[in-house]
């Protein structure tokens, strides 16, 4: 066998090798050198891996099966030191491998802008899985982090470090974000959503300095701006990796020098991805790389094949902000535009023309015919025709109506769907009529949408075409393995169909297990008591434990007990009632919470009964720390103490938790009651949090300071603290009617979007309806849990029912 | 030949609940099903030591409360990716009564 070696595991050898066992397998024996100490890894997926929505595991190309599956001898973590051209063998610190041919594919690596300070600790790059770890391993949540550069690369950091709940600015150079790719006005409207987002953006902005006495603590401006920064990133750009080419003394220019067939100066090197240099360009996005990889395996295998790069299109990862670029925007002579915006969408989109051809596309906020006219651009197509109507889109040529589907039908087969893997919609088509039947499939045989992933709601437009009805798009998942209903479904048809018991939900809807399980029944249970708060029987043992024994349970199976205390105010006689009873039951540990209260961790469930018969007897009920429900109302001192207070904000506080109390949630609700901006109560981080101010109340909401960490957004402003409660009673209704089972305020306010949350809330006839629904059901539910299972009969069923280790003794 | 002893009865123990017994052996729980059968295992998940005894129970599954292992109350193993299992105990009902292995009663033999 021929003896192949790779130096280095990034996309672009990835996907040569992939070719090369495709199509010849057994022909070369692989050698594969990384300086990482791992394989091959979808680095356009770092970004979700910044975020926290994906792991590293998700977005492994290549793993350890693969590689010896095809007999690849892994030498990863093993950086090359040198090329030995004259004995065709190259090096590293730890051993030799003889080639026949020899491709270099080390990469690029991040180019830093040598500024005083640039080498202090907490300056990083963003350009592999070390430097994506070094960035949420440095716990940025709610710390301040600078971004130098607003291209592709920078944007997509700043928004992964500000999902992790850092305070993100960025810091651009030129006078728009992503110059290369956008046009002034897409760049304004991208800033615009970054800016909503919580990015701050600073263009026209030349780094002078990286200040900090022993690691990073600000950027300096040369206009003299100082932004605070724990974490500094760097992503001005990357630079071809030509060292080990240099010394080899092969050709090199800004990258290895090669030809059409991408062989260096040396006819057994080769050379792919971005460090080559080809005809005087370099390559930084992953399509070229690609084609790259097809026309070296082809060299390899020795076929006749040429590269030619051709223009690429561009998105950006980044949730919320929709944007596509393609071709030659710049204005010049001979050229025209044809433009479309929609200020009240946020909708920017432009077609650049030259001889009734299409030479450039930007397109922001709604990026859907971006592949139609990518492919008139690629196929020179003469536009003259439908001049009139083409910002529209292909729906609007020839008179077709407006389905949703007619624009990928107009699709020839040639167009492009995929732009990472240049997949087109004929290789989609041919897949899907050999067998490839479902999403994965489809990604299996094809490649389509399997890395950045943006274009999958096309691919499946595609196999839908192709399909007919034959095509099920992947449906919303059910609530658990024990029905496809969704919890939206469910929810709906509990109404609907007047189902009042856990069993005649699971008879009607066609339940598969018997019983259920630990995920749907507590769901079932809590959708019901809220639908039907008078008829449904509240079922204890479809309770998790917490809510089932009104208690915490930790680790060793013993039980935590918090007292509630409104507005987080105590009385000496509460104290020493808390007091007594924590020596009475021997209570391990005594813990103010965050919540202000007292907790009593370690108490035997045996004893929950007693000590919350002593309690009751102190006028003391359940705090509901355990509960999907009202947790705490956390509150300052405001105007009755404080002198800065405008209102009394413990007061509010208090009316709230006494109003609001025993309610059940999808899952629990935390509120905040501030009394002036200072914000004490650190409300603005609560599922409710209220801002007394001079003129009344800020009432801001679907805050979060959990797993994740999230200002609240302003719901409303009143004068009136009457009409401040009904805001909040009204909120917190909507949300117990509308929200999934287990989303977090935050998360539900995300679904629904908040100016959906704010129509309701501002509809005084919704309003009020929401407010007496909310007292009907707490008319039931508005109680202490204790009452009932104190009792005389009760208490008895907390002990266990038999000892028998006092038979054994007798 | 198993030899039983009362321990209660049914009605002490919540359909679709458990009561714990402490025994010579040990902290064990005896289930009920929605369909009134009964099933007793050691009180402990093999997991981090949870009460299985407060977990759901669903069918003649139950999960645990701690992390949700689930495990078959027949046979007592873990079910799904999960890998462990908990001793079950002889268990029956006589005319409302729950009656259990008197092997609990003694402490375990000395291996």
């Amino acid at each position: 066998m021929k003896k192949l070696v790779v130096i280095g595991a990034g996309m672009a050898s990835g996907r040569l090798l992939e070719q090369l066992f495709e199509a010849a397998p057994g022909e070369w024996h692989v050698t594969l050198f990384n300086a990482e100490p791992r394989g091959n890894y979808n680095r356009l997926m770092l970004s979700p891996v910044l975020s926290g929505e994906k792991t590293y595991e998700q977005i492994v190309t290549h793993d350890a099966d693969w590689y010896a599956a095809h007999g690849v001898d892994c030498r990863f973590g093993e950086p090359v030191v040198r090329i030995d051209r004259a004995n065709r063998a190259v090096y590293s610190n730890s051993g030799g491998a003889p080639y026949d041919a020899l491709v270099i594919a080390t990469g690029s690596a991040p180019f830093i802008i040598p500024v005083p300070g640039s080498d202090l600790p907490g300056v990083v790059t963003y350009r592999d899985l070390e430097d994506t770890n070094a960035m949420i391993e440095a716990g940025i949540a709610g710390k301040d982090a600078v971004v130098i550069g607003g291209g592709l690369l920078g944007l997509e950091a700043a928004a992964g470090m500000a999902a992790r709940g850092a305070s993100v600015t960025v810091v651009h150079l030129m006078g728009h974000l992503m110059e290369r790719q956008l046009d002034p006005a897409a760049g304004y409207l991208l800033q615009r959503d970054l800016e909503r987002r919580g990015i701050k953006v600073h263009c026209k902005g030349a780094t002078k300095a990286i200040l900090g006495h022993g690691r990073a603590e600000a950027v300096l401006l040369e206009d003299g701006t100082v932004h605070p920064a724990d974490l500094v990133c760097m992503a001005v750009g990357i630079r071809p990796e030509v060292r080990l080419a240099n010394d080899a003394h092969l050709e090199v220019e800004r990258g290895i020098v090669v030809d059409d067939a991408l062989r260096t100066s040396d006819p057994h090197i080769f050379a792919l991805g971005e460090c080559v240099e080809h005809r005087g360009q370099v390559f930084g996005l992953v399509a070229p790389l690609y084609d790259q990889a097809k026309v070296l395996a082809r060299t390899l295998l020795g076929e006749e094949a040429a590269f030619r790069p051709v223009q690429t299109a561009t998105k950006l990862k980044v949730t919320g902000c929709d944007l596509y670029s393609a071709g030659d925007f710049a204005e010049g002579e001979g050229r025209e535009d044809i433009v479309f915006r929609d200020p009240g969408r946020g909708i920017y989109k432009r077609l650049v023309l030259e001889n009734d051809r299409i030479i450039g596309v930007v397109m922001y906020g709604d990026t859907a015919d971006g592949n139609w006219f990518y492919g008139l651009m690629k196929d020179e197509t003469d536009i003259g025709e439908m001049r009139d109507t083409l910002i529209f889109g292909p729906a609007f040529q020839g008179g077709t109506a407006l389905d949703p589907m007619a624009a990928v039908a107009a699709l020839p087969p040639e167009a492009e769907i995929c732009g990472c893997n240049g997949v087109c919609k004929g290789t989609i088509v041919a897949a899907v009529q050999g067998g490839a039947h479902t999403l994965d499939a489809v990604r299996a045989c094809t490649k389509a949408s399997g890395s950045c992933g943006t274009c999958t709601g096309l691919v499946e437009q595609v196999m839908k075409l192709t399909l007919g009805d034959g095509f099920v798009a992947p449906a919303p998942a059910g609530m658990c393995k024990c029905t496809d209903h969704s919890h939206e479904d469910v929810r709906r048809l509990i109404k609907s169909m007047g189902l009042k018991s856990i069993p005649a939900v699971m008879q009607e809807l066609g339940w598969k297990t018997v019983g259920g399980c630990h995920s749907c029944r507590p769901a079932l249970n809590y959708y019901l008591l809220a639908e039907y708060p008078l008829d449904y029987q509240d079922d204890r043992q479809s309770r998790f434990v917490n809510e089932r024994n009104h208690a915490n349970i930790q680790k060793d199976g013993t039980y935590s007990v918090v007292p509630r205390m409104w507005g987080g105010v105590t009385t000496p006689q509460e104290l020493r009632a808390i007091a007594d009873a924590a020596e009475k039951y021997a209570v391990p540990m005594v813990k103010v919470t965050g919540g202000q209260r007292i907790d009593l961790l370690g108490v035997r469930k045996q004893d929950l009964p007693h000590i919350w018969a002593d309690l009751n007897a102190a006028g003391l009920v359940s705090g509901h720390a355990y509960s999907k429900g009202l947790r705490t109302v956390k509150t300052c001192v405001g105007s009755e103490f404080c002198r800065f207070g405008t209102q009394d904000s413990t007061g509010l506080g208090i009316r709230l938790e006494k109003l609001l109390w025993g309610s059940w949630t999808p899952h629990k609700v935390k509120l905040g009651v501030s009394g002036c901006p200072r914000n004490c109560a650190e409300a603005t981080c609560k599922d409710v949090g209220v801002i007394c101010v001079d003129s009344g109340y800020q009432i801001s909401v679907a805050g979060a300071a959990g797993m994740e960490v999230k200002e609240t957004e302003p719901l409303a402003s009143t004068p009136c603290e009457d009409e401040a409660v009904e805001i909040i009673t009204a909120f917190i209704q909507l949300y117990r009617e509308n929200a999934r089972y287990l989303d977090r305020p935050y998360k539900w306010v995300a679904k629904v979007g908040l100016d959906w949350v704010k129509e309701q809330i501002a509809d005084l006839l919704t309003r009020r309806a929401l407010v007496e629904r909310f007292e009907i059901s707490q008319s039931v539910y508005r109680r202490d849990p204790w009452a009932e299972h104190s009792t005389t009969t009760e208490t008895p069923r907390w002990a266990p029912l038999a000892d028998l280790t006092l038979e054994a003794a007798e | 030949m198993t030899v039983f002893i009362d321990i209660g009865a049914l009605e002490d123990i919540p359909r679709q609940g458990a009561r714990v017994i402490r025994t010579a052996q040990g902290c064990v729980a005896v289930f009920r099903t929605l369909d009134d059968r009964v099933f007793a295992l050691d009180d402990r998940c093999p997991h981090k030591g949870g009460p299985l005894s407060e977990g759901i129970v669903h069918g003649d599954r139950v999960t645990c409360p701690l992390h949700n292992w689930v495990f078959d109350m027949n046979s007592g193993a873990a079910q799904g990716a999960d890998e462990g299992a908990v001793r079950t105990w002889p268990v029956r009902v006589e005319q409302g009564r729950v009656l259990i292995s008197a092997e609990l009663v003694s402490r375990p033999r000395a291996a």
